[in-house]
């Protein structure tokens, strides 16, 4: 299929519905409100329902029960959105649901601003609602990785019964690139038919879509099979991106936007001569601990890189766990690290290191 | 190796978006590597407004350009006063004379005044202004190829809007004579 | 022998958790007698919601989700969206509609979604034991306003048909009572007729069932009945409030 040229949130929109989204609920947020724009006037064409809810507390709820009923559905937002929707996540979640949420993430706490930002790192991985429970959390770097992970996206919730989050932000959603629309690696999905409430139509049992457990021995046992798929799904899904590896003497940690302008920086120093290494992990959960555990010998200390004020460090660490000194550089509020300021912070480590 | 870097800034509803827009679907059907970032929020809304376009051979980093612009197209005084510094040294800065009386202040850099808004005028739509200046832009810097463009300008102005092709045509036909 | 009684297919076997002289046994009869009535038990999905009958899924022999405090018409939005041809419905209590799930029951009813809703109103929480509701009388004791519900702390009870009957896409809302059997033989009729109306497109249907609390109330559960029919009635006043027709 040719390239198209088209601006992320609505590239996010046309992928899922490549994917065979056909539902979508979302709240007029910025800066992702092409996307919704974009469902309403295209999931109609295509068979498909759009719903402007009244909160994003509602919308989230409406993919809950739509999610309920087997079907492809989608909602997004932005961080204080997503915030509002962490109740619904976590039912959808406990109730073992499919669905795809977008976080086209900006500046926060609180109302923030509206320029992009990184800083619902902790949000999005460590289960932003109550509860022992973990999203399959998807970070695309360019435009034609988020059309790719928008569209796998739909396979890996249907595979696991699980709610999977694309993570942007401000710079993704609103940019332009050229895309070309893949099919995804074909995964042997489970038939929704066991569960999905369609009504019984008198032959059945009634299927019940639920997160309530009241006996505790009975709720224990749902955690412990709920965990035993994040394991599965840990051990299967991480991913990530190395760049320039070999031989480097300081190794980058970025995701998404912050990696493109490491990559700038990693290019500009290594016309100096100075070889920095980039592990951009592209699921943040989970993490792909492996990459930091196998780094090679050459590599004297780790610089994590974020549009916040630390949050992925966290994860950085655990997963070197003490082998090198890891530090941080971060920009916050809508700010963007420039590629110079990173490179001044690689020489300051350079220069301790020597 | 082609590694333009350019920004576009004006008012709102000077086609500052637009223009860049189609600079970057022009190095798409020439198969370049390209990206296009605006500038969001209020300052869309009636203010000035700004986005960075990237064409280049090799793959694109980041789709910032931070003071490694090197081209700015600068359609109103704000926009001269504020983009001046981030073009690179020996870069180019095109600004619409028509609208912008000041000059530019750095000398390590190449200045172009093209007086955009009398020749659309010229061309008896004011609405093409953008269009002279990204003709000026694509005669000194041979980015992407003049055919581009025009392939270009059909995707975008398809169907009830194909009358609009020609005059847009014209329009930068007569910004990079200007500047020739 | 001749049958004279059967259960209604629309209930399970499962024993109900409610407390004595509780309503909430009477009113999910109604509701599934009327699906059954209406042949629409296989094609039918409910929503419970938190509150009392959080457990509503497991007495409804229908397909079930149980949605978050107040969401339910959210939740049963997404489900109508998705198969607009099922029978899709909410059961709620006052606490769940009338304070936390306002947004969502008015939005609903905004939105004209061809849902029904029974909705409970007993004048109290009731499972988390006993604490003052936005449909709590004035003088009405409860946990959280234990020398009575005050007009200058709280203000006045909540009417939610009366409020929502100004919405145009609510086509049917109608007020009923289950404190005797002339009146449940009426709630009956309202739940059926709001289901139909369902059914026929119309537009969002309601059924506001004024019920009792016992245990919370602190009253025994024949004075319950009385106290409803005394105290609720004059408030809460019985009633069509809107149908198709006037629509």
């Amino acid at each position: 299929m040719a390239k198209v040229l088209m601006k992320g949130n609505e590239a996010i929109g046309a992928a899922a519905i490549q994917a065979g989204c056909k539902y979508f609920f979302g709240y007029p947020i910025t800066p992702q409100n092409e996307l919704p724009e974009y469902m309403s006037k295209e999931l109609p064409k295509n068979d498909g329902v759009f719903v402007q809810a009244e909160s994003e507390v509602a919308a989230i709820n409406m993919v809950y029960g739509a999610a309920g009923c087997g079907v492809r559905v989608m909602t997004s937002s932005s961080s204080p959105g997503i915030a509002l929707k962490q109740e619904g996540i976590t039912y959808i979640a406990g109730a073992e649901l499919p669905c795809v949420i977008v976080n086209i993430v900006r500046g926060g706490p609180g109302l923030g601003g509206i320029q992009p930002a990184q800083s619902d790192y902790f949000q999005s991985t460590r289960g932003g609602g109550n509860g022992d429970y973990k999203l399959l959390v998807l970070a695309p770097a360019n435009l034609q990785e988020m059309v790719d992970m928008v569209q796998e996206a739909f396979d890996m919730a249907d595979y696991y019964r699980n709610p999977v989050m694309v993570v942007g932000d401000g710079m993704i959603g609103q940019m332009m690139e050229p895309i070309e629309f893949r099919t995804p690696v074909k995964r042997e999905l489970p038939s929704k038919e066991g569960w999905a409430t369609t009504g019984t139509k008198g032959n059945r049992k009634p299927h019940i879509i639920n997160s309530l457990f009241l006996d505790p021995q009975g709720l224990e046992d749902h955690n412990i099979r709920l965990q035993k798929k994040y394991k599965t799904m840990k051990e299967n899904e991480a991913r990530y991106e190395a760049y320039n590896m070999e031989n480097a003497e300081i190794v980058l940690a970025a995701y998404g936007t912050t990696s493109r302008i490491c990559k700038n920086a990693i290019d500009k120093l290594k016309e100096e001569g100075i070889n920095i290494g980039l592990i951009r992990p592209q699921t943040l959960w989970p993490f792909p601990e492996k990459a930091f555990q196998e780094i090679p010998e050459t590599v004297k200390a780790a610089l994590t890189v974020e549009m916040s004020e630390g949050q992925m460090i966290d994860d950085v660490r655990l997963a070197l766990n003490g082998k090198i000194p890891t530090e941080f550089y971060g920009r916050s509020g809508g700010m963007i690290p420039t590629p110079d300021a990173i490179i001044d912070k690689i020489k300051e480590m350079l220069g301790g290191l020597k | 190796m082609l590694n333009e870097k350019v920004i576009c800034a004006g008012f709102g509803g000077q086609g500052v978006m637009s223009m860049g827009q189609l600079l970057t679907y022009a190095g798409m059907v020439e198969d370049k590597q390209v990206s296009w970032l605006p500038s969001y929020g209020p300052e869309m809304r009636g203010g000035t407004a700004n986005c960075n376009v990237i064409v280049a051979d090799s793959l694109i980093g980041s789709p910032i350009i931070n003071d490694d612009a090197t081209c700015a197209i600068v359609m109103n005084l704000p926009s001269l006063d504020k983009f001046e510094v981030d073009v690179a040294p020996k870069g180019k800065i095109l600004i619409n004379s028509s609208l912008i009386e000041k000059k530019a202040k750095r000398d390590d850099i190449t200045a172009y005044y093209i007086p955009a808004n009398e020749i659309a005028l010229e061309l008896g739509n004011a609405r093409v202004a953008n269009m002279v200046m990204l003709g000026a832009y694509i005669e000194l810097s041979k980015a992407v190829k003049i055919e581009s463009l025009h392939k270009a300008l059909q995707k975008v102005f398809g169907g009830s809007k194909a009358h609009l092709i020609a005059v847009n045509e014209e329009a930068l036909a007569r910004g990079a004579e200007f500047v020739r | 022998m001749a049958i004279v009684f059967e259960k209604t297919k629309g209930l399970t076997d499962k024993e109900t958790h409610y407390c004595p002289g509780c309503t909430h046994g009477i009113i999910h009869r109604l509701v599934a007698e009327v699906l059954e009535e209406l042949d629409v038990l296989g094609n039918a999905i409910g929503v419970a919601p938190v509150g009392c009958s959080v457990l509503a899924y497991d007495y409804f022999n229908v397909d079930m989700h149980e949605a978050s405090h107040g969401r339910a018409p959210a939740v049963a939005t997404g489900i109508k969206r998705a198969m607009p041809n099922n029978v899709v419905f909410t059961y709620q209590g006052d606490g769940d509609l009338a304070s936390i799930g306002t947004a969502e029951i008015v939005h609903v009813a905004h939105r004209g979604e061809k849902i029904t809703t029974i909705f409970v109103n007993n004048a109290i929480y009731g499972m988390t034991g006993g604490q003052m509701a936005p449909t709590t009388l004035i003088g009405q004791k409860a946990t959280t306003c234990q020398d009575g519900r005050s007009k200058a702390h709280s203000g006045m009870p909540l009417r939610v048909s009366e409020m929502l009957a100004t919405i145009d896409g609510a086509a049917f809302v109608e007020r009923v009572s289950v404190h005797n059997p002339v009146e449940i033989r009426k709630a009956k009729k309202a739940i059926k007729k709001a289901f139909e109306c369902q059914i026929k497109g119309e537009g969002f249907s309601i059924v506001e069932v004024l019920s009792t609390c016992p245990t919370n109330w602190g009253i025994a559960p024949t004075e319950s009945l009385k106290w409803l029919e005394a105290n609720m009635i004059p408030y809460y006043p019985l009633g069509n409030f809107r149908t198709p027709e006037e629509a």
